[in-house]
């Protein structure tokens, strides 16, 4: 692959053995409830990984702290650090638009605005101050192209983004997140809301997208886990009666699902395959 | 069902059978009758209704022609003659409330929605609340006391200003509602690309939520343009507004915009529901038929007021799914 991207060959070579993001001793809020704690996790440069656990153990808090989602939460409070490419986030005084643009979020459910398709990917862009009318048409279509619908709806950019289809609708969310050039990708159960097909080609898209992203994706299907990423966390409530959900795996997909360490992980994966 | 009775059937399953026949008439019996009470009150809910329009329509379309829309009343004892003064003042004094309402209903609105729960979000909500409780009487004796007496003269601006205060809550609590439906993960979305709240607000959430929130409006405004009592000491009611000279002689006299419409607003001013109820106490025919008429003409135009949301919504509807 790399010998057909110069570019990415050298993007991967500055950056070797460079962790894109790096989360030390996180612990998330609601309140006095600690809903995630003592969480240690690397996101590597081009890899996909993976979030799986299951519900209610804070897969999607700690996710939506990655790009400080939760500031939105009024009782939510994210304590430890967030690194992203060494520097940290989880601190007042950074701007929070930046990291935003930095770390994209796809979401659940397809969430187009109900704009036009061109409007929904222009938007970030039109934010970051882009107005003339041919960097947007450019962007418009390098996103729609990179999220592969660019040739699905490329005759009908100017009709709503409700218009068109469930799985399409959820790519033109990852065309919208792409237009403002993130550097990470944050997927939670992108394809939970979607019928197989659709699902592939999300997952197909994924595959393209890591060449140049770095993509943290939460799902609750194991085999989309086993199938996608390239590291998985394990997430579970840290001990029997306690409410605090935490990390209690994190290695290789491969490990994680053939020879687990943790019995709770083996039993678990082993559990929803059986 | 029957003859399948077994030695396997539980006690419970014997019973079942044995009531089966019974128990199945009752069923329909009650049917039938529940649905023919709620059907026959139904109608009878409708009766009213169409009974209105029906003895308006009659009423008024007896005497209505083109002179009723055309021409300002004439003295007693003159033929023709028309309601122009009152169908203006209906328009001008509605839309003056609509600007003056409008705007601070919805940053209200977006304030409550956005901030449910802190003292002034609950204020908003219990004040909006009693405000569209007070009688619209009691309204207008308000604009009496703040806009007529220190000015020294009834005007459109003072009805229109008791007018927008009619708006107000009805405005508030539906874009309120309207803003509440907006599904938050479209917020979370625009917020997700790094947009501040404001700019979310505007260009996401008021688009999204932009449906319910004109239908809001368009039904207060058809709402208050048929109030009369918060108009009758303000308002009061003008025989010879007519904006066509007022404008004619403004430019005549080389007047600015502003002075022109000063004038359009700082006088009494008429509208159909005034109109309707002064004619009606009159004791001359001809002032009778003209007060059915000026009904038949309010209901036109409210019900054009009505069907131009729904049409203006449904369109919009489409162009949004596709």
């Amino acid at each position: 692959m790399d010998n057909h991207n110069e570019n990415q060959k050298s993007k991967e070579q500055g950056k070797a053995a460079m962790n894109k993001m790096e989360i030390k001793d996180l612990a998330v809020f609601y309140g006095k409830f600690r809903a995630v704690t003592d969480i240690q996790m690397d996101i590597q440069t081009n890899k996909i990984t993976a979030i799986i656990g299951p519900s209610g153990c804070g897969k999607s808090t700690l996710l939506r702290s990655f790009n400080r989602m939760n500031d939105l939460t009024p009782s939510a409070r994210v304590e430890g650090q967030i690194l992203l490419d060494g520097e940290n986030i989880n601190v007042p005084g950074v701007d929070v638009v930046d990291v935003r643009r930095r770390i994209g979020m796809v979401f659940q459910r397809p969430n187009p605005f109900p704009k036009s398709i061109y409007d929904n990917v222009a938007y970030g862009p039109r934010l970051y101050g882009v107005r003339r009318k041919n960097d947007l048409d450019e962007i418009v279509e390098k996103s729609l192209k990179q999220a592969a619908l660019w040739e699905e709806v490329k005759d009908k950019l100017h009709q709503s983004g409700l218009s068109i289809s469930g799985g399409q609708q959820q790519r033109l969310c990852i065309a919208r997140a792409l237009a403002v050039e993130p550097e990470v990708i944050l997927m939670d159960e992108p394809a939970s809301a979607l019928d197989p097909i659709s699902t592939l080609k999300i997952e197909e898209l994924m595959q393209e997208l890591k060449k140049e992203y770095s993509i943290v994706i939460v799902t609750h299907n194991m085999q989309q886990a086993a199938r996608v990423s390239d590291y998985t966390a394990m997430m579970m409530l840290s001990k029997e009666g306690e409410r605090s959900g935490t990390v209690i795996e994190f290695d290789d997909t491969k490990a994680i699902f053939t020879r687990p360490k943790d019995k709770r992980t083996e039993d678990y994966v082993t559990g929803r395959f059986g | 069902m029957t003859a399948h009775t077994t030695a396997h059937q539980t006690n419970f399953q014997k019973l079942i059978e044995k009531n089966h026949a019974s128990v199945s008439l009752r069923r329909k019996v009650t049917n039938a009758v529940m649905l023919s009470v709620t059907g026959l009150m139904t109608i009878l809910a409708l009766i009213p209704l169409f009974w209105i329009i029906g003895y308006v329509v009659y009423k008024g379309g007896q005497y209505i022609n083109l002179d009723f829309f055309i021409h300002t009343p004439r003295p007693l004892g003159m033929e023709g003659g028309g309601v122009l003064n009152a169908i203006q003042g209906t328009l001008i004094i509605s839309g003056l409330a609509s600007l003056i309402a409008i705007p601070p209903a919805i940053l209200a609105a977006f304030y409550a929605a956005n901030n449910p729960n802190t003292p002034l979000g609950v204020v908003l909500r219990f004040s909006t609340d009693v405000l569209s409780g007070i009688p619209s009487i009691v309204i207008g004796l308000f604009a009496y006391a703040i806009i007529v007496k220190p000015m020294g003269h009834y005007s459109g601006f003072a009805g229109a200003v008791a007018m927008a205060m009619l708006m107000l809550p009805t405005i508030i609590r539906t874009t309120e509602e309207m803003l509440k439906l907006v599904p938050h993960t479209l917020r979370e979305a625009s917020l997700g690309l790094g947009a501040p709240e404001w700019k979310t607000s505007i260009s996401v959430v008021l688009p999204a939520a932009l449906n319910g929130i004109m239908t809001g409006i368009l039904l207060s405004v058809a709402r208050a343009a048929g109030e009369t009592a918060p108009l009758l000491f303000t308002a009061l009611g003008n025989e010879r507004y007519d904006l066509g000279l007022i404008i004619q002689s403004g430019i005549a006299q080389k007047q600015g915009f502003f002075e022109i419409l000063k004038r359009v607003f700082d006088q009494p001013v008429d509208s159909l529901p005034l109109t309707l109820w002064k004619y009606a106490q009159q004791p001359y025919p001809e002032r009778i038929e003209q007060s059915w008429a000026a009904a038949l003409v309010l209901m036109i135009v409210i019900l054009l007021i009505n069907i131009f949301t729904r049409l203006w919504v449904e369109s919009r509807k489409r162009r949004l799914q596709g």
